[in-house]
């Protein structure tokens, strides 16, 4: 991913300069390129080499989850604010008087000498959307990939809904809006106090895109992983609602996702979003992530040119 | 020393901010000791301002990672106390509660000793406290849970109805009165000159060049309000000097007449120290003096707002 969001690096010059960007797949040459159609005739591409690899099929289903948690994405952002940069997993569970409590994990550690502090957060059932647990329930996780999750929830003005199961079930953070929903998987602690072997790690796979019928789940792979590697999947589906087409990223171009009216080339899904969607995220390198090009044969863009001169790096 | 926890908890503090101005209205601290039930000293009110606060905690936890917090019927105390004999530093701060306090009430081990002394990570306690800034209420306890604590429990304002609570459980370790005469206040030695001190935050920024070329500097100055830092290396001597900062009056008639105005008294430290004493220092202070005993110590007397700061720097041997 590294690469690929070093071509978006600057988003104050990639907005004033930037009139279209193309996202293709160049099968025979194995790159991802990237193009960037700026101002003044100005095209910057970038080829990006990728390789084939067994995609991860998370095997979940929100619906099967008992315990939900709806929340504006703001309130759990501020939630986690007094927790420690650097504090790795956090509990959530529900308290005493139907409360949301957030409470810092430490693991136990031989060396207790140095004891770390621990901090709790509780919120009212008021601020929740949606709260279908019962007192008592509580799940540990990543709280580093939460926060990702957050910050980008956060600018979108999302909610964000938490289904979860028993410990060490995975749990499921989905956000939705009217151009994507996402799902997050995490892991979370089977034990009280785990030690990593008893750690189960879910079977993550991508749920099948309606297209492709991947269906492998990996099971044995991860089951000696530690508690460090959680499994994220982040998948954007293809949403029905009106007339908006989006590709699963997992689809190789060329394809046509259902529910599409027809292809749509990159330029006019630009023009129309501005006005169409008003609640959409208002920063342009989401929608460059979540929106690929699939353009009819006839607009395709040429190959990818040579690149003759180095862009330097004044763009950075 | 389960027996000082067991007699040590449970510590209130109360802070409760006006809803109307968002000002902080009124803090209640209690320590409470549920050693003689029923026995509960109600106490004067004042207004108990968190910023400051936070700002103490923030200077102390960049000046001591791990520090001795102790709890007097008149004062709180943050101690570090490294052996100075053996270089370290050494720290005392005081706050006299009564500048503080809407409520104070403690309970010490006994009669005869009615003091507490813990010793608590100060990044903990400054971190704590940073939540507070927003704060509808706060309350700190001793409590026992597993292990000692210091508990800080935070309500936040909120827009909804519900209220937010944020607790933070700092462990804390509670010192055995054996240990107690360590950690008592240090002696302020007879120095050979005492001066004001420039604004810290030129001087920060002059010690923070230096250290870049050597960790050995020397500072001297006299009566005559003349301050120097000098650094002195094979190939280069760099000296900062520092004029018309005046000198606080003499303790005694004697000292004043037998010592040459101009002549200077003269510490060499290891720089790392003094840079690390100017870095906790966020504003500047009230006042400021700094005392010299020549090629001994050098002693710096901070007054923030009610806030009073010693730090000892032994000689380098």
């Amino acid at each position: 991913m590294k690469s690929f969001l070093s071509v978006f690096r600057s988003l104050a010059m990639l907005e004033k300069t930037v009139e279209k960007c193309c996202i293709s797949l160049n099968g025979r040459s194995s790159r991802l390129v990237v193009q960037l159609h700026c101002k003044y005739g100005v095209r910057k591409t970038h080829n990006l080499s990728f390789q084939d690899c067994e995609s991860l099929q998370a095997v979940f289903d929100p619906a099967l989850c008992p315990h939900v948690l709806r929340a504006p994405a703001r309130v759990l952002g501020e939630a986690v604010l007094p927790f420690p940069p650097a504090l790795a997993e956090v509990t959530l569970g529900i308290g005493h008087g139907r409360r949301v409590i957030l409470r810092s994990y430490q693991e136990e550690e031989a060396d207790s000498t140095i004891k770390a502090m621990v901090t709790e957060m509780s919120i009212g059932e008021e601020d929740f959307q949606q709260l279908q647990a019962q007192e008592g329930v509580a799940i540990t996780f990543c709280l580093k990939e939460l926060r990702g999750l957050l910050s980008f929830a956060e600018s979108a003005n999302l909610s964000l809904s938490i289904h979860f199961d028993a410990p060490g079930r995975p749990a499921i953070f989905a956000i939705e809006d009217s151009l994507l929903n996402g799902h997050f998987v995490l892991a979370t602690l089977s034990e009280p106090y785990p030690h990593s072997q008893d750690l189960r790690s879910p079977e993550l796979c991508r749920p099948a895109p309606q297209l492709q019928a991947h269906s492998t789940p990996l099971l044995d792979d991860f089951a000696n992983d530690d508690i460090d590697s959680y499994m994220i999947a982040m998948e954007t589906t293809v949403g029905c609602e009106g007339s908006r087409a989006l590709p699963s990223l997992s689809l190789p171009p060329g394809l046509q996702p259902p529910c599409s009216p027809g292809p749509h080339s990159e330029e006019e899904e630009d023009e129309d979003e501005p006005s169409t969607v008003p609640g959409t995220p208002p920063p342009k390198k989401f929608r460059s992530l979540f929106f690929g090009s699939i353009l009819a044969p006839a607009h395709s863009p040429q190959g990818p040119r040579p690149v003759l001169a180095e862009d330097s790096e004044g763009e950075g | 020393m389960t027996s000082a926890v067991l007699k040590c908890c449970p510590v209130d503090v109360t802070v409760n901010r006006s809803l109307s101005t968002g000002k902080l209205h009124r803090v209640e601290l209690l320590l409470q000791t549920k050693l003689a039930p029923g026995t509960l000293d109600v106490l004067l009110s004042k207004s108990f301002l968190c910023a400051p606060a936070v700002g103490v905690s923030n200077m102390i936890a960049k000046l001591a990672k791990t520090c001795t917090l102790r709890i007097s019927p008149d004062k709180l105390n943050f101690i570090l106390s490294d052996k100075l004999a053996s270089g370290g530093v050494s720290m005392w701060c005081e706050l006299e509660q009564e500048n503080f306090f809407s409520e104070f009430q403690m309970e010490g081990i006994s009669a005869a000793n009615n003091e507490i002394y813990l010793e608590l990570t100060s990044e903990n306690l400054s971190r704590a406290l940073k939540t507070a800034q927003n704060a509808r209420a706060l309350k700190i306890k001793l409590t026992n849970k597993h292990y000692p604590c210091l508990t800080v429990s935070i309500e936040l304002l909120s827009v909804s109805s519900s209220s937010r609570i944020v607790t933070h459980d700092i462990p804390v370790k509670v010192i055995p009165r054996r240990l107690w005469k360590d950690l008592q206040e240090p002696t302020v030695p007879d120095s050979d000159v005492s001066i004001y001190l420039p604004v810290l935050k030129t001087m920060k920024s002059v010690v923070e060049k230096m250290k870049n070329i050597s960790n050995h500097l020397i500072i001297e100055a006299n009566l005559n309000g003349e301050l120097n830092l000098k650094i002195e290396t094979e190939l280069v001597c760099v000296t900062t000097h520092f004029k018309d900062l005046g000198n606080p009056p003499l303790a005694s008639e004697n000292a004043s007449q037998a010592r040459n105005p101009e002549q200077m008294a003269e510490v060499h430290i290891d720089i790392r120290k003094l840079l690390q004493f100017l870095a906790g220092q966020q504003a500047n202070p009230t006042k400021a003096v700094c005392n010299i005993v020549n090629n001994k110590i050098v002693h710096f007397d901070l007054l923030h707002e009610d806030v009073s700061l010693q730090y000892f720097i032994p000689a380098l041997s």
